[in-house]
């Protein structure tokens, strides 16, 4: 198998994975489970296929290379986290001192 | 296997100087990717944040507002396109010539309008029932984050056609090579941003 | 209404206003508005009959070598500068007579500490440390030049562009008059109607991408474009501080991009993110603004602390102190000033839990700060010191910004801050570390690091002079405000009723007297320095005995900067040739250099933003669609250039190379006591007192 053949099996194996997890997320609402259930579902799927994508569309992984493509996207998640949960966490609180 | 220089695809040893060329500028359009992110993040956490009664203000909510079909096929569309890019992609690490690069990165475009194209009729039907960005602080979160998705997706779609006279102009020069691979980048990651938005935004509204 | 000219029409000038109501309100706007347009004739002037056009164009505009580059963001900050301090002297004289009202209309005040504000922290701290940032990292890490030389000048223009616009808002029409934050509801369409918060818009959103590329620029470079040996841990200081301040950058930028967005959607689309009504939430703004806003100033303070770095150790002579410790120190406070924005918030309504989360984070940052202070001051112990410019400036920044830093601490605590937020007490806080941190560093580095660009120093003499006008300017301007603050007077007041105000406020107007005069030593210093540039001239490169690699090339440095890249064996590489046998060798053989060539693009889109920037303040919608595509068209048409770069042959640079060294081995060193006289041409002998 040539190293091209292993790719465009990455990236078959990569849509046919995205598409499954999007299936199953799409189900879990089209087919009326309870919201908690649903939700749970959504919430795997999503971070499940995000990983599929990055390993098997932009080829992100853990060897050990030169890592400042990996140690940049942990980092953004860190603060995209700090960012976004902080904005949620303060306006929460506030929404929620204001009924 | 080739070390893996840069994220995404990398050309590999057999396109000589134009490998390690490529290193700088996809590691830098990465670097720009991640301060994208935050943008998206931003408006993610606004938009969440707008969704109690207040934000909603007696306006539509999203039961009444988002359609899971056109969402699921609007992501078919995006899917199968991250897929085609990858395919002209590949094509360019294989040598398989400029045509085939070209046909991949036409179908790429085909998908991306049919994505766009219903996300607009599904502004539209929005609009047309009163529900507009100015109706309330929850749909303006909505606007403006779906949006810019979107607005994201025509630069994409702006972009295949600069790739496209490139390759006729130019034929696959090295630097054509590393505008492949960026536009590659911005494509899966547009992708990578739409699994957050029918996520967080339709599948949990509907849930 | 929107003819072809949108809202504009004769009466938005100041003159005009000045002509209908006459009085000291009107004439001071008038005058300013004066001074910018008289100003622009004199420069064009000057440019037409000295023939600087074409110099101009071909060395300066369209040049992507990043120490031009540098050079022109350091030019945008003095002017703005100077700019931004006659503001800040006006709101004190006019505050020193505000007793029952005072000499200008509330509202002109208003504007007045809106665009000083904007000013002072986008258009003159940003470009200072931007700029000093281009000219010296890519001669530190041993690099030719910028990753993205173009983009660089990209950059450029869109925080030109910015400024461009707030100069023009002196002119035509009006500034907003909602503070540097601009905060809604105040600066939505209901409360300000008229074309001044879309005037901060449209100079804040194209500064804040600017700075975003910048900073994708720096990480890349510092990244990937190191010289060979360079590793992490042999980066010079400023570089460190430089890759920190990058990465915070890229993501400190983006939320006053989107905030300003959003804020104009509501303002232009009827959008209702932070609106009173519909379900708006303006305290959102708040907090999106400042995740961008607290970031920044680490941002601004981070590359300073880089200046005091190298500048304790060149003029002591000795390593720096505990450069683990200051690396652990940078990076520790590049991520914890992304999680205490709400500092600037303590008193919107959230419970005291969430308070004090973001109190304790602000609190534990200061600690990182404190183990800098106290390494430079280990590395001046028992260093051969000499008292050049940048050590007058490191003296005064040591007491001063340690005052600053504690009442941030005092601040940190919420209850103390319900007590003092939005008063004197504040204002005098920020100015307290902005001026001895920021400014302070920015003109110790402009002075040191000046010759390399150049070719010769600054005069020592003026130097001093401006430095000791700055720091005694600082302590009588804004010391008593601490004490205003204190007693209950708010900032942002145009007049006051409490006449116990009047004496410290007088004193603070004298201050600014002095600050004024400080600003003019420091334009006197750059004149008579360009004046006296022959016997102030070290062509040799090395006028402080330094110890990066900065050092080892000729002054002013060469278009291509290193002749060979050098191969670095150890932290301060420079220094370490000079001590361990002769860093001036030839090298064995040169190669071609490839340079990037010349090009527009930059100034393309600067016009094209400035243009698409004043069309939508004054909503002359067919001008600012045709400069949103301009920027569009000349971006993709650049994507189809193919001739880039150029070629410098080898042979071109080894006589220049040469020439330099055959001069260096023909010359005297001098030692450092000659290092403020004329003896000093930039070649440093060993000097016997120096202790590594
Ligand atoms: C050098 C002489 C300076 C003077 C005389 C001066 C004076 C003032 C005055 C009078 C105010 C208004 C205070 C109030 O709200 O009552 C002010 C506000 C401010 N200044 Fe300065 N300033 C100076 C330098 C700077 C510098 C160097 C910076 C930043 C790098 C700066 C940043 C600010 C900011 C951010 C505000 C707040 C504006 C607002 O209220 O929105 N100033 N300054
Ligand atoms: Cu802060």
């Amino acid at each position: 198998m040539t190293e091209i053949d292993r790719d465009r099996g990455r990236y078959l194996i990569g849509a046919g994975l995205s598409a499954l997890l999007t299936i199953l997320a799409f189900a879990a609402v089209a087919l009326g489970l309870s919201r908690g259930v649903a939700l749970g579902i959504i919430g795997v799927t999503a971070v499940a296929q995000v990983i599929v994508q990055l390993r098997c569309f932009l080829h992100i992984d853990f060897s050990r290379q030169k890592r400042e493509d990996l140690q940049l996207i942990l980092f953004s998640l860190l603060l995209l986290a700090i960012m976004a949960g902080g904005t949620l966490w303060i306006l929460a609180n506030l929404a929620q001192r204001m009924m | 296997m080739t070390a893996n220089l840069h994220p995404g695809l990398n050309l590999g040893e057999s396109h000589g100087a134009a490998h390690p060329a490529s290193e700088n500028r996809v590691f830098g359009f990465w670097v720009f990717l991640m301060s994208d992110l935050i943008t998206f993040g931003i408006l993610f956490a606004t938009y969440a944040a707008s969704g109690t009664p207040m934000g909603l203000a007696g306006g539509p909510g999203p039961a009444q507002l988002f359609d899971l079909t056109s969402v699921a096929l609007q992501t078919a569309f995006l899917l199968a396109s991250s897929l085609t890019c990858g395919m002209a992609s590949l094509s360019m690490k294989a040598h398989a010539g400029a045509g085939r690069i070209a046909l991949w990165l036409l179908v790429t475009a085909l998908l991306g309008g049919g994505f766009l194209m219903l996300e607009l009729s599904d502004f539209a039907s929005m609009l047309a029932q009163g529900a507009g960005p100015a109706r309330s602080g929850w749909l303006s979160g909505f606007f403006a984050l779906v949006g810019l998705h979107g607005l994201h997706i025509t630069a994409g779609l702006l972009w295949i056609g600069v790739l496209l006279g490139l390759l006729a102009v130019q034929g696959l020069s090295d630097r054509v090579k590393t505008r492949l691979l960026l536009f590659a980048l911005y494509w899966h990651f547009l992708d990578l941003v739409w699994i957050g938005i029918f996520s967080i935004v339709f599948l949990r509204g509907l849930a | 209404m929107s003819g072809l000219f949108g809202h504009l029409d004769w009466t938005v000038t100041p003159f005009a206003a000045a002509i209908a109501d006459p009085g000291t309100n009107t004439f001071v706007a008038a005058g300013a508005a004066g001074l910018v347009v008289l100003g622009a004739v004199a420069l064009l002037g000057f440019l037409t009959w000295f023939r600087l056009w074409g110099p101009l164009w071909r060395d300066w505009l369209t040049s992507a070598d990043h120490k031009k580059i540098g050079v022109m963001y350091c030019v945008i900050g003095i002017v703005m500068l100077a700019r931004g301090v006659a503001e800040g002297a006006v709101m004190r004289a006019h505050q020193a007579m505000a007793l029952n009202g005072g000499p200008l209309s509330a509202e002109h005040f208003a504007e007045l500490f809106s665009t000083h504000g904007t000013i002072m922290i986008l258009f003159v701290a940003a470009p200072l440390v931007i700029g000093l940032i281009n000219i010296v990292v890519p001669l530190q890490i041993g690099a030719r030049d910028m990753a993205f030389p173009v983009m660089n000048q990209v950059s450029l223009g869109l925080t030109a562009a910015g400024a461009a616009l707030l100069m023009i808002s002196l002119v035509i029409g009006r500034f907003e008059t909602g503070g540097w934050s601009a905060y809604p509801p105040y600066t939505g369409r209901v409360f300000s109607p008229g074309e001044g918060p879309d005037y901060w818009i449209w100079s804040v959103v194209p500064a804040g991408i600017g700075s975003m590329l910048s900073g994708i620029n720096f990480a890349v470079t510092i990244y990937k474009c190191r010289a060979p040996g360079m590793t992490y841990m042999r980066m010079p200081l400023f570089t460190w501080t430089a890759l920190c301040a990058a990465i915070m950058l890229v993501y400190a930028m983006p939320p006053v991009t989107v905030s300003s967005l959003m804020l104009a959607l509501d303002r232009y689309a009827g959008f209702h993110f932070f609106t009173n009504d519909l379900g708006g939430n303006m305290m959102n703004y708040a907090n999106i603004f400042w995740m961008f806003g607290h970031p920044e100033v680490y941002i601004l303070v981070l590359p300073a602390y880089g200046v005091w770095s190298e500048v304790s150790a060149t003029f002591s002579a000795k390593t720096l102190y505990g450069y683990p410790s200051l690396v652990i120190a940078t990076m520790a406070i590049a991520v914890i000033a992304f999680t205490v924005w709400l500092h600037h918030f303590f008193t919107m309504g959230q419970s005291a839990s969430v308070n004090i989360a973001f109190g304790i984070a602000t609190m534990i940052i200061a600690v990182p700060t404190g183990v800098k202070v106290y390494d430079w001051m280990a590395t001046l112990w028992r260093g051969r010191i000499r008292m050049t410019v940048p050590m007058v400036y490191l003296t005064g920044f040591f007491i001063l910004f340690v005052i600053g830093g504690l009442t941030g601490v005092i601040l940190a605590n919420p209850t103390i801050d319900y007590q003092v937020h939005n008063t004197l007490f504040l204002v005098a806080h920020f100015h307290n570390v902005l001026i001895p941190g920021v400014l302070f560093a920015m003109l110790a580095g402009i002075h040191y690091w000046f010759p390399k660009v150049f070719g010769f120093r600054l005069h020592e003499t003026w130097g001093k002079r401006a430095a000791w006008l700055w720091i005694v300017g600082f302590c009588v301007t804004f010391l008593p405000l601490y004490a205003l603050g204190l007693m209950g007077m708010p900032r942002r007041s145009s007049s006051f009723a409490d006449p116990a105000f009047v004496p410290l406020q007088l004193v603070a107007g004298a201050g600014a007297v002095i600050i004024l005069l400080a600003l003019a030593a420091t334009l006197v210093c750059y004149g008579v320095s360009i004046r006296q540039r022959g016997t102030l001239a070290v062509p040799f490169g090395d006028p402080w005995d330094g110890r990066t690699l900065e050092w080892a090339m000729p002054a002013p440095a060469p278009e291509w900067n290193f002749a060979v890249i050098p191969a670095v064996a150890a932290r301060d590489a420079f220094w370490a040739e000079k001590t361990g046998g002769d860093p001036y060798v030839a090298p064995e053989r040169y190669e071609d250099i490839e340079l990037p060539r010349p090009t527009a693009l930059g100034l393309v889109i600067c016009v094209a933003t400035t243009a698409a920037g004043f069309a939508l303040t004054w909503h002359i919608w067919w001008l600012a669609l045709s400069g949103l595509v301009g920027i569009g068209l000349a971006v993709m048409v650049r994507a189809f250039a193919t001739q880039t770069t150029r070629v410098l042959p080898a042979a071109e640079v080894a006589v220049h190379h040469g020439r330099w060294l055959e001069a260096v081995h023909t010359a005297r060193g001098i030692t450092r006591d000659a290092e403020d006289s004329p003896a000093n041409r930039g070649l440093a002998a060993p000097d016997t007192e120096v202790t590594p």
